[in-house]
Parts: structure tokens; C-alpha cells; sequence
């Protein structure tokens, strides 16, 4: 029982940290993807490669002057950013990473590589990124100012929007799976079907129900408020919206909780219709983390890419385009799951 | 020693004491709405208890479509406060008093 | 081990929903609630409730919440004194006389049901409380009331929208 618990916190502390790593040097990797599709060379002053670049930022950050306005609402104006990242790491408890290991024979038991498995595995994943909605809407409200206020409850708005795509995008998948655990999802995807009878295609769900992953993609695009849907956060319309009233190590946190939903939602993605950890040869961490890999890179490629939607726009095309879309796909997979089982 | 029935009644019978006495002695409107999903959720606290300690599935549906509902009753009681607070500027339900005699 | 869970998630709701009471600003009232139900939340999985505890955090948490904080948000409302700085008189009494009926009942009834009511949990079936069983029963024995649910939200959808919008076009 103790070891158990020993387990289950080392475990938490390792994909923490890993979590947090990866959070900091997203921002590199950002500026240098972003850079290189704009035909300029990005940060290569700090370290090789720019590498130290996400350290520097992070000293330059907390080193700067810490402002709290006037008339804030203190508690909450406090409390909002941490609310921000919070829920998008507590969603990696349930997230697997790879079968089990016995890291090259150094322990007794195998360990499974995830922080634990609950049955309702993908609602939980859904519950806990609804309450990451709070802290966008209470920084707005806190910051006593009424271009955040509106910034908040327009980014919020969206987020609540395209969550509901987002959930109906996943029927098909949990119907093809037969359970809503993530670790079932990622073993109903194994093997191999053969196309045309000659070419094998891993069991990927990607391939049963493409429209439900460009649906997943883009409302996670949108969930994230990343580009073409981060009207609310664009530095150029009300002023900065939610965050303009933050500085330095709490303004760091908003900017941690984006890049911490994105790595979230790419994992989920990855989970869900990418086969997660599922691959051959190499071990399987290594699979994941490619895959997640894969899936932030496109996230940049789409922010230097594409150009912004406007706010009427962009409900619009929630609502009205991909609600409907959604409810399509789970339509058709609900007939052909009765009918060719 | 397992939690008693008598325990979980005890907490869901004072979460709807005090979404009762929060309905009696505030003015707010929105307030007052938030005291009464307190009572709806009280009371789905009572429907899982017994329905864990009756062995039976039928509390945990009923309280799915209390959910339900509740939700949909959020959704037009909103409604109605706003429509309230455009016309007549005002939130506190003393001040509804058109139909007073 | 179940008793310190109990012990401890009760504690949370219950005061959480007293705050929610005794708050002057409404937007503290909110966020003492949704404290409130996610410490419910939590009783739930102690009563095998294992698909709706995350209903819960979904529906009411999640979303119910966000809609209150939103109108709270929207529409800039004034604080709010305390019952006893009003000088309402009948207002006071007639609180103070429901909650001391409603407490006597309260008392009465439990306290006449916890001699009975002392006794252990029945084993539960294997299944009870997951998904699978709520769903088979949603769509066997409630079938009926499960598609009026549906019938429920499209016309609180359309009641909404009808109530809040400016004018008619």
C-alpha cells in the first residue's frame, strides 16, 4: 500500500516536471518553427540553438516589476492564473504514456507508464478542461477593467462553444472502443487491418473516423485559443483582453496555461485517435512523445499559416458548421457500427 | 466501519436547510437561484444514499434527470432575470412588486 | 479511510454552502457553489455513483456555474447588506420561524431513522453505478422519460432564447 502510494507520487512528479519542461521550451520551439516558415532565423544568441532562450525569458519574467492595479478584486485577480494552468495539468493524470516498463530491468514489478486509469477516462479529461473556462473569465472580471471583462467572456464564450463539437467529436471513437477509458481506447487500436488487402494500416482511429479527428483538431485549435481562433487574445483587439492587466509571473502563467492546454490537447488527440502509445520497435514513451511531437508542430504551423477569424465568424463556424458536421459523424458511425458491428 | 446512511441524510438535510434559509433571507434574485440548485443538490445527494443503500439503480437515474432538468431550468431561469433586469433595473425581488394589492 | 474521506469532503460542502449564504458580492456566492458541488462531487464516488460524479463536475460545475457567472458578469449588479443591517422585521421572523420548523423536522426525522439506519451497506452488484449500467437503464426501463429529457433542453434552448434577445425582428 505505501509502496503503491511511493509509486503513484514519484509518478506525478516526474510527468509534472516533464509537463512544466516541456511547457517552457514550447515557447522555443514556437519561435523557431515560426521563424523558419518566415524565412528568418529565430532565437540563436542564448546558447546553441537559442536553447537557454526559454531560461532567460523565464529570469527576464520573474525579474520584472510586479504590478497589481488599483481596484483589482485581490483574491481572485490572484487566484486567476493558477486556476488557468491547473486544470490543463490535472489532466494528464489519466493520460497513458506507454505500456509497462521495468526501466531496463532496475525494478521488481512493472510499472504501467500513466498516473492511474478511472473508467469514465475521457469525460474526466472533458470535465476537467469545462473548469479551466474559470480562470479566463474570473482574470477578466478581476482586473476591474472593462476591455478585460469583455475579452474574458468573449474567449470564454468561444471556448464553451467549441467544447460541445468537441465531446460530440469523440462519440465515434468511444462507440468504436466500447469503453470510455483511455487505456481501452488505446488498446481497441492495435493491430493491423490490411487495405486493398495488400497494405497494412495500423487499427488507428484516425483512419475509422477521420472527419471526427479534423473536428477534434480544430475545436481543440479553438479550445486552446490559438491561432486562427485567438481573436480574443490577438494583441491588437481590446487591448490584450483578459491579460492586459497582468505582469510579469502571473502574465508568465496565462502564457504557461495556452502552451500546457496545447500539449494536453495534442496528447488527448494523440490518445484518442493516434494509437497513443501503440508502435513497433521502439519503446513506447517514445512513440507518444513523436506523436505529441507531430500534432504541436502542426498547432505552429497553423499559427504562422493561417489568418484570424473574426468573433462572428468564428461562432458562427462553431455553431452552425461544426455542430452539425459532428452530429453527422456520429450519426454514421453509430449505423455502421449497428450494422457491420 | 463504513459510513452510516444516517450520516449522508444529516449532510444532505442541512445543505437544504441552508439553501432554504439562503432563499428566505436574501434579496438577490441570482442569489436566490444559486440557494435553490444548493437545495436540487441536496437533495441529489439524498437519492444516491439511498439508492447505494437500498441497492437499487433507480436513485442514480433519478438524480440524472435532476441534473437534467435543473440545467434546463438554469438556462430560461437566467433568461428571465435578465429580461427582468432590462426592463426594470433592478435584481432585488423586493422591488418586484407590480401585482401587489 | 472512507470515514476521513466522508469526513473531509462533507466538511468542504458544507461550508462552502453556508458561505455561499452569508456572501455580500454574488460573485463570491458563485465560487463558494462550485466548491461546493465539486466537494459533492466527491461524496458521490463514496456512494458508487462512478458515472455521476463526473456528471456532476461536467454539468453543474463545469457549465451550470459558467452560465451564472456570465449573467453576474454581464450585469453589473450592487451589493448586498446583510439580513440583520435591513431593519426588515418580517422578513427576519418569517426566515427565522421556516428554519426552526425546518430544523425540528430535520432533527425529528433523522434522528428517528439513524437507529434504524445504523446498519452496513448491502454488498452492490459488481457493475453498479458505472456507465454501462446507467446507460442500459437509460435506454431500457427510462427510455420514455429520457427522450422527453431531450424534449426538455430544446425547449429551455428556445426559452432562452426568446426571453433574452433585444427585440423581434
Amino acid at each position: 500500500m505505501i509502496e503503491a502510494l511511493v509509486i503513484i507520487l514519484i509518478k506525478i512528479a516526474v510527468v509534472m516536471g516533464l509537463l512544466l519542461l516541456a511547457v517552457a521550451y514550447m515557447t522555443w520551439l514556437e519561435r523557431k518553427v515560426i521563424a523558419d516558415i518566415q524565412v528568418r532565423i529565430g532565437p540563436d544568441r542564448v546558447g546553441p540553438f537559442g536553447l537557454l532562450q526559454p531560461i532567460a525569458d523565464g529570469i527576464k519574467l520573474m525579474l520584472k516589476e510586479d504590478l497589481i492595479p488599483a481596484h483589482v478584486d485581490r483574491v481572485i485577480y490572484l487566484l486567476a492564473p493558477s486556476l488557468s494552468i491547473i486544470p490543463a495539468l490535472i489532466a494528464f493524470s489519466v493520460i497513458p504514456f506507454g505500456s509497462s516498463t521495468t526501466l531496463f530491468g532496475l525494478l521488481a514489478h512493472p510499472v504501467t507508464l500513466r498516473i492511474t486509469d478511472i473508467d469514465v477516462g475521457i469525460l474526466f479529461v472533458f470535465g476537467v478542461s469545462s473548469l479551466g473556462v474559470y480562470g479566463i473569465v474570473l482574470a477578466g472580471w478581476a482586473s476591474n477593467n472593462k476591455y478585460s471583462l469583455l475579452g474574458g467572456l468573449r474567449s470564454s464564450a468561444q471556448m464553451i462553444s467549441y467544447e460541445l463539437s468537441m465531446g460530440l467529436s469523440v462519440v465515434g471513437v468511444v462507440l468504436l472502443a466500447g469503453s470510455l477509458s483511455l487505456v481501452d481506447i488505446v488498446g481497441a487500436q492495435q493491430g493491423t487491418f490490411w487495405l486493398l488487402g495488400i497494405l497494412p494500416i495500423p487499427n488507428w482511429f484516425v483512419f475509422w473516423q477521420p472527419l471526427g479527428f479534423l473536428l477534434f483538431f480544430t475545436c481543440a485549435l479553438a479550445e486552446t485559443n490559438r491561432a486562427p481562433f485567438d481573436l480574443p487574445e490577438a494583441e491588437t483587439e481590446l487591448v490584450a483582453g483578459f491579460h492586459t492587466e497582468y505582469s510579469s509571473m502571473k502574465f508568465a502563467m496565462f502564457f504557461m496555461a495556452e502552451y500546457a492546454n496545447m500539449i494536453t490537447a495534442s496528447a488527448v488527440a494523440t490518445t484518442l485517435f493516434l494509437g497513443g502509445w501503440l508502435g513497433p520497435v521502439a519503446p513506447s514513451p517514445v512513440w507518444f512523445l513523436g506523436k505529441v511531437f507531430v500534432l504541436l508542430f502542426v498547432f505552429i504551423w497553423f499559427r504562422a499559416t493561417l489568418p484570424r477569424f473574426r468573433y462572428d465568424q468564428l461562432m458562427y463556424f462553431g455553431w452552425k458548421r461544426l455542430l452539425p458536421l459532428a452530429l453527422l459523424n456520429v450519426g454514421v458511425t453509430a449505423v455502421s457500427a449497428a450494422l457491420w458491428g | 466501519m463504513q459510513v452510516p446512511l444516517s450520516a449522508y441524510l444529516i449532510l444532505s438535510a442541512f445543505l437544504f436547510l441552508v439553501g432554504v434559509v439562503g432563499v428566505a433571507t436574501r434579496r438577490n434574485a441570482l442569489i436566490i437561484f444559486m440557494c435553490i440548485e444548493l437545495m436540487l443538490n441536496a437533495v441529489n445527494l439524498t437519492f444516491l444514499a439511498f439508492a447505494r443503500f437500498l441497492n437499487s439503480m433507480n436513485g442514480q437515474i433519478v438524480v440524472f434527470f435532476v441534473m437534467v432538468v435543473a440545467a434546463a431550468e438554469v438556462a430560461v431561469g437566467l433568461a428571465i432575470i435578465i429580461a427582468i433586469y432590462r426592463n426594470r433595473e433592478t435584481m432585488d425581488v423586493a422591488d418586484l412588486n407590480l401585482l401587489k394589492w | 479511510m472512507e470515514i476521513a474521506l466522508f469526513a473531509g469532503f462533507a466538511l468542504v460542502a458544507a461550508v462552502a454552502a453556508v458561505l455561499v449564504v452569508i456572501q455580500r458580492h454574488a460573485v463570491y456566492s458563485a465560487l463558494y457553489l462550485v466548491i461546493a458541488m465539486v466537494a459533492l462531487a466527491g461524496i458521490y464516488v463514496l456512494l458508487e455513483g462512478y458515472f455521476i460524479w463526473i456528471i456532476q463536475i461536467i454539468v453543474y460545475a463545469g457549465a451550470i456555474m459558467v452560465l451564472f457567472l456570465f449573467v453576474i458578469m454581464l450585469l453589473d449588479i450592487p451589493q448586498e447588506d446583510v439580513l440583520w443591517a435591513r431593519r426588515d422585521w418580517g422578513q427576519i421572523v418569517a426566515a427565522a420561524a421556516l428554519s426552526l420548523v425546518l430544523l425540528v423536522e430535520m432533527v425529528l426525522a433523522v434522528g428517528r431513522g439513524a437507529l434504524r439506519g445504523a446498519q452496513a451497506a448491502p454488498a452492490s452488484a459488481q457493475d453498479f453505478g458505472t456507465t454501462l449500467t446507467v446507460g442500459r437503464m437509460l435506454f431500457t426501463d427510462y427510455l420514455f422519460p429520457f427522450e422527453i429529457t431531450s424534449v426538455i433542453l430544446l425547449v429551455a434552448m428556445v426559452g432562452a432564447l426568446v426571453l433574452a434577445k433585444r427585440q423581434f425582428k
